[in-house]
């Protein structure tokens, strides 16, 4: 299929750094949030009474680089420790495509093309792919583990990365727009940011298996009846559904919040763990170099099918 | 009539609806990307419209290389 004028093909030119070669460097500056208010380049936060807004605005869908990576682990810093005046926090997006479209890929192509010129080769690569998942891992798991009530509102692309992000949610809104789909294997891949452990977690093997080996994307009413998601609302009417559902978990008491989270939603640890190994060794592979390269070049209306 | 011709006025309709476009200006043969000039969000708006309308699944692949209205008809009807 084509597209006239493709979105995807827009990013090129825009492109700087690298999402591997920047964690070896490791050497962007950190934005330092004033509270809980916060406004960076890939989100912001507010606080909404007791409720931590993270609005992920970065054009075209909240692609996940090195500047999400780093807005976000300030998310995962507040959410770790939100003290008395936090009780919940809602994850949502003010970008019209989507909740997130996953991980930056012409990032993650410009960093390995530029690790391979300085002749690291495969292992730089890998080292360098090895820290930044391991602080994506660090993030998400801290998102996911937070002590209070998190709430995912969901539109549109909802894909890989962006759906992993969703993932460490304790309760998904989709508007009726919501997709989702993990489209890793494409790239030859899977899922690195912990979708697959964590999916696990709510719904069948079944299921996902369908999604991951066919790359397809299910809707919101689908997802819904799989498990994965608690609401389906009409578009453009998420956020409201979910303050009203933040209003309602902060009039539990914290304490008793945070024992039944714990009991209700384990981190998977050790398939986690799995899951970075995987994903670095499968990295390394030439079948991802040409992936990407074929991702960053095309100009089909979905990419993210072979 | 086939199965599939006769699903083609309910999906031009919707697609119609949704891109705010006249329906008479649209035909089974049209290249539905082209004459909506829609992009990639905007087929997946209309992917998950079209399940909704129609009740079915609509797996990406299947619709992978189909660029007519006729020919997202066919693959409806195949799922109905």
């Amino acid at each position: 299929m084509r597209l006239p004028l493709p979105w995807q093909a827009r990013l090129l030119a825009r492109k700087v750094g690298g999402m591997v070669e920047g964690m070896v460097e490791d050497a962007l500056p950190r934005p330092k949030p004033a509270g809980f208010e916060f406004r960076g380049e890939a989100l912001s936060t507010t606080l909404h009474g007791q409720t931590l807004l993270v609005t992920l605005h970065h054009e075209p869908c909240n692609e996940i680089g090195q500047t999400a990576l780093s807005e976000l682990e300030i998310v995962a810093r507040l959410l770790s420790h939100p003290g008395d005046q936090v009780r919940a926090a809602i994850f949502h997006s003010s970008v019209e495509r989507g909740f997130c479209a996953g991980a930056d890929l012409r990032e993650l192509h410009a960093g390995m093309s530029a690790k391979a010129g300085e002749g690291g080769g495969k292992l730089a690569i890998a080292a360098a792919a090895r820290e930044f998942i391991d602080r994506i891992h660090a993030a998400f798991d801290a998102i996911d583990m937070a002590p209070i009530t998190t709430i995912g509102v969901l539109h549109g692309f909802c894909f890989g990365g962006g759906f992993e992000l969703a993932l460490c949610c304790d309760v998904l809104i989709a508007e009726k727009s919501t997709r989702f789909a993990f489209p890793e294997l494409r790239l030859g891949l899977v899922p690195g940011f912990g979708g697959i452990p964590r999916l696990k977690r709510d719904i069948g093997n079944a299921v996902i298996r369908d999604i991951l080996f066919t790359g397809r994307s299910i809707n919101a009413k689908k997802a819904q009846e799989v498990g994965l998601v608690s609401q389906v609302v009409p578009r453009g009417r998420g956020l409201e559904v979910a303050e009203k559902l933040a209003e309602q978990a902060a009039r539990f008491d914290g304490p008793t919040t945070a024992a039944a989270k714990r009991f209700t939603k384990p981190l998977p640890k050790e398939e986690l763990a799995r899951e970075r190994d995987l994903f670095i060794e499968l990295l390394g592979s030439d079948v991802v170099e040409a992936a990407l390269r074929k991702f960053v070049e095309s100009d089909d209306v979905r990419p993210y099918l072979p | 009539m086939t199965a599939a011709q006769n699903l083609v006025p309910r999906l031009l309709e919707l697609a119609a609806r949704r891109f705010d476009q006249d329906t008479s200006g649209l035909a089974p043969e049209d290249d539905l990307f082209e004459k909506l000039g829609i992009d990639s969000y905007q087929a997946m708006e209309l992917l998950t419209d079209l399940e909704e309308e129609f009740e079915v699944e609509i797996p990406d692949y299947e619709i992978q290389g189909v660029n007519t209205f006729g020919g997202l008809a066919e693959v409806i009807s195949r799922r109905l």
